[in-house]
């Protein structure tokens, strides 16, 4: 079984995370970047297959730019087998349409039986790369996932779906995407950080994927304008000397909020 | 049948029971502030009635519908909807930034080749054509986008807009659909949480009292929703709440659970963490009770009270119940 893990570079959430108000883009050194922590959970989903299954393939792909590269190599580090990156210029910026055939382009040419994703990353937050990607493959989809079970030639699960847990199933190929709900990813250990240097870590431009950035090929979402919100300023703070929720209520009522 | 020129398309969600999701009305509501909202429902064999109703009342000035099977995941919402699209050539779809309205506008737009703008708050229009509003890293941007060319594909946020439609005289349209053939997951079905009480959904609502990990246990977390009910509140909490399992994970808020912007927003025991704040910061008010001085939920805080949860807002709660005797 060959296993395509979605990991993708983000903004650490801890951090002050910025747009640029020029480009629209992500501010890349306002913050530190780190592999978002939902790509980590879909790897150890993969792993976890893979410990219990000899012979199990995970690839980590990631679209991100040449700067991006020590985060690829954490999904190595994690457990990956080999990695691949696409990179190129006319990536930055890409919408989640040239996103989603970018990566599917990505899969088509490895070969995949199980693509796992996040169910939405922390900064575009789209939450729609999984289902792009199962059309532009013609696999079936099993998004926002809080369990699976992946057999041999099938995968099923529990969908955590708008009005409650459905029991979803699909014969592979096909793509899952995964919620917060599964653990996080076992930490990269001394031996993983080691081996992961010498892991296969494929470099792929569009070229080598057919794949067109030019703005005529299909339309394209594009930002035309951004504008910061000033910061929140903190109000009064007290403190509870036994009267506070006295106090509190009084402070509800006077703004008219009860 | 012909369609208005500047029609919008608007995907309403349908509840596993067959009533239309509520985001319907706000649906359709923005899609009458850019254009002329047509709606389409698509639902099993015979219980869309309520769903179409809905979806006229709340201004639709057709209702499309088309049957499909719900044991089949996603695809047969997309082949009606392309069928729709092509039969109405709106200026833009609009989709519910639902986990099911996601899935339906990420196939469609990877199908069709349109553009896709995700979780909007707003909608207007310029001369160029449709303008989709975000409000992005927990409220800290707000961003415009547009299509370069063709009619969007945009999913609005639920509860962000409150513009709303006059109701329309029902007039219904069966779709044909030619199925994709594309394959699909088997869909079991949902086990429908049960709505508790009365009490408000949490994306909407006006006002939020959320709890944090400080309230220790499962049975203790009954104090937030004691103080909502109080205050006719949602029900909100941190990821360390839900993580400890003291609440289910649809009542997460933050980065990577609901964006809630009420005119009240109660934070109890709660840290304050940037991920949880990034879904709280754009709330009117304010209020947090820790009893940590230095917690960062204090710099975003209107009223913060340094304290107990447990004596403070039992207190609080009285005061309350006392007032509206
Ligand atoms: C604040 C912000 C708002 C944006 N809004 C829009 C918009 O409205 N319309 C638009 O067209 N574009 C938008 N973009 C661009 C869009 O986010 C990117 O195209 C992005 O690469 C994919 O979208 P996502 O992160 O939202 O994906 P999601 O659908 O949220 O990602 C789900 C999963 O897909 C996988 N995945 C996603 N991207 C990658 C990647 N590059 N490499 C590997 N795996 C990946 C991961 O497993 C991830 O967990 C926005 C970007 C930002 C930063
Ligand atoms: C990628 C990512 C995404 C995330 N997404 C989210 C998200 O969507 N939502 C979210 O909430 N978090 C999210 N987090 C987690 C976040 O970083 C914090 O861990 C979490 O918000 C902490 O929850 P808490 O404030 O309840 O717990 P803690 O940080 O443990 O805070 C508990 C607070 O309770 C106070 N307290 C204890 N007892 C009492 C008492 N008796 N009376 C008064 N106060 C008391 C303490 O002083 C403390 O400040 C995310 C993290 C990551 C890395």
């Amino acid at each position: 079984m060959k296993i395509f893990v979605l990991v993708k570079e983000v903004p650490d959430t801890y951090g002050d995370r910025r747009l640029n108000l020029e480009t629209g883009l992500v501010d890349r050194n306002a913050s530190e970047p780190v592999l978002d922590e939902i790509t980590e959970r879909a790897l150890e989903v993969a792993l976890e297959y893979a410990d219990a299954n000899p012979g199990t393939q995970v690839v980590a792909l990631s679209m991100a730019p040449e700067s991006a590269t020590p985060s690829v190599r954490r999904a190595l580090a994690i457990g990956a087998e080999s990695a691949v990156q696409i990179v190129h210029d006319d990536l930055a910026g890409a919408d989640l349409g040239l996103t989603a055939e970018v990566l599917a382009a990505a899969i088509r040419r490895g070969g995949a039986d199980l693509v796992i994703t996040g169910n939405v990353s922390t900064d575009g937050s789209g939450g729609v790369i999984p289902s792009m990607i199962a059309e532009h493959l013609g696999f079936a989809q099993l998004t926002a996932l809080s369990a699976v079970e992946i057999g041999s030639g099938s995968v099923s699960g529990t969908r955590a779906s708008d009005f409650g847990a459905q029991p979803v199933s699909a014969q592979l190929p096909a793509v899952i995407s995964i919620t917060e709900a599964f653990p996080e990813a076992r930490f990269p250990n001394f031996k993983g950080i080691m081996a992961a240097k010498k892991k296969p870590l494929e470099v792929l431009s569009l070229a080598d994927l057919g794949v067109q950035a030019d703005p005529s090929a299909a339309p394209r979402t594009i930002m035309t304008s951004v504008s910061e919100k000033p910061p929140r300023a903190a109000g009064v703070k007290i403190t509870d000397e036994g009267d506070a929720g006295a106090q509190l209520a009084e402070f509800l009522v006077q703004n008219r909020l009860v | 049948m012909s369609y208005p020129e500047n029609a919008i398309l608007v995907l309403v969600d349908v509840t596993p029971t067959g009533e239309a999701a509520s985001s319907t009305a706000a649906l359709i509501g923005a899609a009458a502030q850019i254009g002329t909202p047509v709606a389409l429902v698509v639902a099993p064999a015979g219980i869309a009635q309520a769903a179409v109703d809905a979806a006229a009342s709340a201004g639709a000035v057709s209702v499309l519908t088309a049957e499909a099977d719900a044991s089949a995941l996603t695809v047969p919402v997309v082949d009606a909807l392309e069928a729709a699209y092509n039969a109405v050539q709106p200026d833009a779809v609009l989709v519910s930034n639902s986990i099911a309205g996601r899935d339906v506008a990420g196939r469609f737009a990877a199908r069709t080749r349109a553009a896709l703008a995700v979780d909007a708050v707003g909608l207007s229009r310029d001369e160029e054509g449709v303008v989709a509003h975000h409000s992005v890293f927990g409220g800290a941007y707000r961003v415009n986008s547009a299509a370069t060319y063709g009619a969007p594909v945009i999913t609005v946020r639920q509860g962000a807009v409150d513009a709303r439609a006059e109701a329309q005289p029902l007039n219904v349209e069966t779709l044909a659909v030619s199925p994709s053939g594309m394959p699909a997951a088997l869909a079991g079905e949902v086990a429908i949480v049960e709505k508790a009480s009365s009490r408000p959904e949490l994306r909407g609502a006006t006002r939020v009292v959320s709890g944090g990990r400080g309230l220790g246990s499962k049975e203790q977390f009954v104090l937030v929703e004691q103080l909502a009910d109080t205050l006719s509140a949602a029900v909100g909490a941190s990821r360390a709440a839900v993580d400890a399992g003291f609440v289910p994970q649809s009542h997460q808020v933050g980065q990577t659970g609901v964006s809630v912007s009420p005119q009240l927003y109660v934070a109890l025991g709660i840290s304050g963490a940037i991920q949880h704040r990034a879904g709280m910061q754009t709330s009117k008010m304010i209020v947090a009770i820790n009893k940590d001085p230095d917690a960062p939920i204090f710099d975003v805080a209107d009223f913060g009270i340094v304290g107990d949860v447990f004596k403070v807002v039992p207190q609080a709660i009285e005061a309350l119940e006392a007032r509206k005797k």
